[in-house]
């Protein structure tokens, strides 16, 4: 007689609060394979943990951003966010899909010319540009969004008598009816700030004032604060219009698109309330639509949305390093992967699937990441299947700040790899070794010897 | 006259001392006169009293909490409908109609299954945050009301309003400031409890009436009984009523429902103040517990709810019986361990 | 230490103790632990049938079992009788 398949036993108290289990196999269905390649395939090629990108998934929310907006306002230009994943070959897809580059530091904005963007189509956001940085953006041509009057009055200093012209933008920031208000870059438009930059730059001719931006918030859950913003733009826009004679060139309106991840302290699905790309269409184009442009001056419309267009499109796999039992009885699990790798665990409550199958049978448990730190924590509750050391298991959507805002601490970071359009698999980035780490580090002579 | 056999899918099984309205709703149905109704409950606890009342509930399922996704809970439905053929739910918690609402298409595509619910902009247009501009926009007198995000902006609300004034969690709780340190006080502790905003409201003093009422989607009201709460429990939910003659809460009501195209059941909670003037301080989404009130003085609700997502026209109700009482009572059911066996590890009953 | 021998079990995995007036749910390798101790057997007893009867080995057996006897002892299922 064959044996009986073995799976540890376990026992868990009915309480008469929520029976999940019927019906939520959705939460803790297996998945095995990630764009068309098994996870213990990739595990063993590329070790764990290890994070994959999805080409076919940024494609298509490229896409699908680009047909939302463009079938609603004739002129769109996307700007890919680069502090959202600057890894240069998810920056490449996006610029072969037609994004111009959204730069917030000099490194970023070499990074876009070593990726090969032209210079006049990176934009220079950021409230840390140095009089060297600025030089350069003159020099090619870029859009210099202007935070502060700091910023203002290097820029005149650096063109005055130079006979060169730089293309600027104003930041504002406003009261759209969201809270936390974001007022910390760029002028405010109520108190009239906003309006006195504006005149400044019109007063110096060595300033062509081309665009105005807003960037009201992050995973803004409500779409009509967009709505807000781009009526105060084009209040700004059509007054330029107004003084000068000439139209404004562009509104940006930023980013802050949510992505379908669910926020800590959200009692329903990130992917049951968040809006869709073509819902902040719908408000931001016909809130412009419906301002004051004469028809032949209408605005192009830049976005610089980062999280909803790569967040989907990255997992996290790795493998189970030990279950333990707390002291109050709860199961804790711990990875090979901690807020070292996802650093926005501490926003979100990460979906994490079993990558191979199991019982109906499942679990509460806590899940900590490898660090011999406390606030290593991924999962403070989940409920998942019977998992055992060796299992493996995919995180999903993390492919927004995760592989930028990811800290060498502890462990040393994994490889990152992109599955293609075809299937295939390529490594983007190498997993850090020792070698990597010591590269930068210098011994003075007389510590050599212990 | 034959009636038609039906299978309707109720939640708010939950007839506890504070109690969901789904029993209510299932009695109306059961006694309806155009209809031979089988009940399907939609249980999200294994104590939920409904579960176990086997001469109203013909058969129970658990289903997933809203919290897991319209994901879980579409392929829970699907499990369902295939054993029962589900011709209409009706889902009676405010805490899952996000995900009824956003599923509403998709299950009269996929299943056939109907619903009759208001749409999601409705939906939000009543939630406690924007009732103000809810109220001027039909026409109807809300108490002014603003929303704060600190405890610092209290001392600048003199200039909108005057103390005493109502302090009101985003969700639940509320309390009555007489000075701008009490206001800070509750700020506090309200907001400890729900986060923010707070909702700061105009008091306003005056008997409480209740409606509930059904409106077809179109602008018409179908049905509307007041009622007055003679007796209260500790956690203030009615434990006794009485149907009011009122005709000006009437025509408010039909108002109210015709100016939002209200679709589906509602509750609207109103103070009425000393001189004769009606504010309304809550509308809730769905049919109240004491929604059989309704049924027993003539206008049976949740009987007409049903017609309509079926399809079928359905007039106005003219009249009601004025004076009638409802009294709650609870009652001990003695159940089996089997039973709650039953719906523990299989999930039916 | 000993299992309470009230403890009812059925087929689906339901556990009632009567003594406390819980319930639980256990899978299909809990259940088979509960009978065998409902059986009076030995730790080591119950290793060797459940070795027979399931695709696992002792040592594996071993560590669960440690864990299991953890949350028995936690719900009462299991008493000490000294």
């Amino acid at each position: 007689m064959s044996k009986l398949s073995y799976e540890r036993p376990f026992i868990q108290k009915l309480n008469t609060g929520s029976m999940n289990k019927f019906g939520t196999k959705t939460e803790f269905a297996p998945v095995t394979h990630l764009d068309g390649i098994r996870v213990s395939k990739l595990i063993e090629d590329y070790g764990s943990p290890c994070f994959v990108i999805s080409e076919r998934q940024i494609r298509k929310n490229v896409q699908n951003a680009n047909r939302a907006f463009k079938t609603r306002y004739p002129k769109i230009q996307f700007a890919w966010s680069y502090k959202t994943n600057y890894l240069s070959a998810v920056c490449n897809v996006f610029h072969q899909e037609g994004s111009w580059a959204e730069v917030v530091s000099i490194y970023e904005y070499k990074k876009a010319l070593l990726n090969g963007v032209e210079g006049n189509k990176i934009i220079f956001n950021g409230p840390d540009k140095t009089e060297e940085d600025l030089a350069l953006a003159v020099e090619n041509n870029s859009l210099i969004h202007i935070d502060h009057f700091d910023e203002l009055y290097s820029l005149v200093g650096l063109l005055d008598g130079t006979g060169k012209k730089a293309r600027v933008a104003i930041r504002v920031n406003m009261d759209t009816g969201i809270y936390p208000m974001w007022d910390r870059f760029g002028f405010n438009y109520e108190n009239g700030q906003a309006w006195n930059a504006i005149i400044k730059i019109l007063s110096h001719k060595e300033l062509e004032l081309v665009g105005l931006h807003s960037h009201i918030g992050t995973f803004m859950l409500s779409t009509s604060a967009y709505a807000t913003a781009a009526y105060k733009l084009c209040d700004l826009a059509t007054n330029v219009k107004l003084k000068t004679g000439k139209p404004i060139q562009y509104l940006d309106l930023g980013g802050g698109f949510a992505s379908t991840n669910t926020l800590k302290g959200s009692y329903l699905q990130g992917a049951d309330i968040v809006p869709t790309i073509d819902d902040y269409a719908e408000v931001i184009t016909s809130a412009i639509l419906n301002s004051n442009f004469a028809q032949d001056e209408l605005p192009t419309i830049i976005l610089e949305s980062g999280r909803a267009l790569i967040d989907d499109a990255a997992w996290l796999i790795g493998s189970v390093v030990a279950t333990k039992r707390l002291s109050d009885d709860r199961r804790a699990t711990i990875m090979d992967f901690g807020v070292n790798l996802l650093f926005n665990a501490f926003w979100y409550d990460y979906k994490i699937s079993p990558a191979q199958e199991f019982t109906h049978h499942t679990e509460d448990m806590v899940i900590y990441g490898p660090l011999c730190m406390n606030i290593d924590c991924i999962r403070e509750s989940i409920n998942l299947p019977l998992l055992n050391k060796g299992d493996q298991v995919v995180v999903h959507k993390v492919g927004a700040y995760n592989m930028t805002q990811w800290m060498q601490f502890i462990q040393m970071r994994p490889k990152i790899v992109m599955i293609d359009m075809e299937g295939k698999s390529h490594i983007l980035r190498e997993n850090e070794s020792l070698d990597t780490m010591m590269e930068l580090e210098r011994m003075p002579e007389h510590l050599k010897n212990i | 006259m034959t009636k038609r056999k039906i299978t309707v899918a109720v939640s708010g099984l939950n007839n506890i001392d504070s109690p969901g309205p789904g029993i209510p709703v299932i009695r109306a149905l059961k006694e309806s006169e155009y209809f031979d109704v089988r009940i399907i409950g939609l249980s999200y606890e294994n104590l939920e009293p409904g579960l176990y009342m086997r001469d109203l509930v013909d058969k129970s399922y658990s289903i997933p909490l809203p919290s897991s996704g319209t994901a879980s809970l579409l392929e829970r439905l699907r499990y369902i409908h295939d054993v029962e053929n589900i011709d209409v739910i009706i889902p009676n918690f405010d805490a899952e109609l996000h995900s009824f609402i956003k599923l509403a298409t998709q299950l009269k595509n996929d299943f056939g299954i109907e619903t009759f619910l208001p749409t999601q902009e409705q939906f939000e247009s009543r939630h406690k945050s924007v009732l103000y501009e809810f109220g001027e926009e039909n026409g109807v007198k809300v108490p002014y009301a603003k929303m704060i995000f600190s405890a610092n902006e209290i001392h600048s609300l003199k200039n909108d309003f005057t103390y005493p004034l109502v302090i009101k969690g985003k969700y639940y709780d509320a309390s009555i400031a007489a000075t701008p340190e009490q206001a800070v006080n509750y700020f506090h502790k309200i907001s400890a409890k729900w986060g923010l905003p707070i909702i700061v409201q105009e008091f306003v003093s005056g008997n409480e009436v209740n409606v509930t009422a059904i409106g077809d989607g179109k602008g018409n009201c179908i049905g509307a009984v007041p009622m007055r709460k003679l007796y209260i429990t500790d956690k203030g939910k009615a434990w006794a009523g009485v149907s009011l003659d009122d005709e000006n809460l009437i025509e408010i009501t039909n108002r109210v429902i015709s100016n939002s195209k209200w679709k589906g059941g509602c509750e609207l909670e109103f103070i009425k103040t000393k001189e004769g003037e009606y504010y309304l301080l809550e509308m809730n989404p769905r049919f109240p517990a004491w929604v059989y009130l309704a049924k027993g003085c003539g206008q049976n609700h949740p009987e007409a709810l049903v017609r309509m997502a079926l399809g079928e026209e359905v007039k106005p109700f003219e009249s009601y019986d004025v004076g009638k009482l409802f009294v709650r009572f609870s009652f001990d059911q003695i159940v089996d361990i089997k039973d709650y066996e039953k719906i523990s590890t299989l999930g039916e009953l | 230490m000993q299992i309470n021998k009230n403890i009812a079990i059925s087929d689906s995995g339901f556990v009632f103790n009567p003594s406390t007036g819980d319930s639980f749910s256990t899978n299909q390798v809990g259940l088979e632990i509960i009978r065998l101790l409902k059986e009076n057997k030995s730790k080591e007893e119950l290793i060797k049938e459940l070795v027979l009867k399931f695709s696992t080995d002792e040592s594996t057996l071993e560590k669960d079992l440690g864990d299991f006897f953890m949350m028995l002892n936690s719900y009462q299922i299991l008493v000490n009788n000294d």
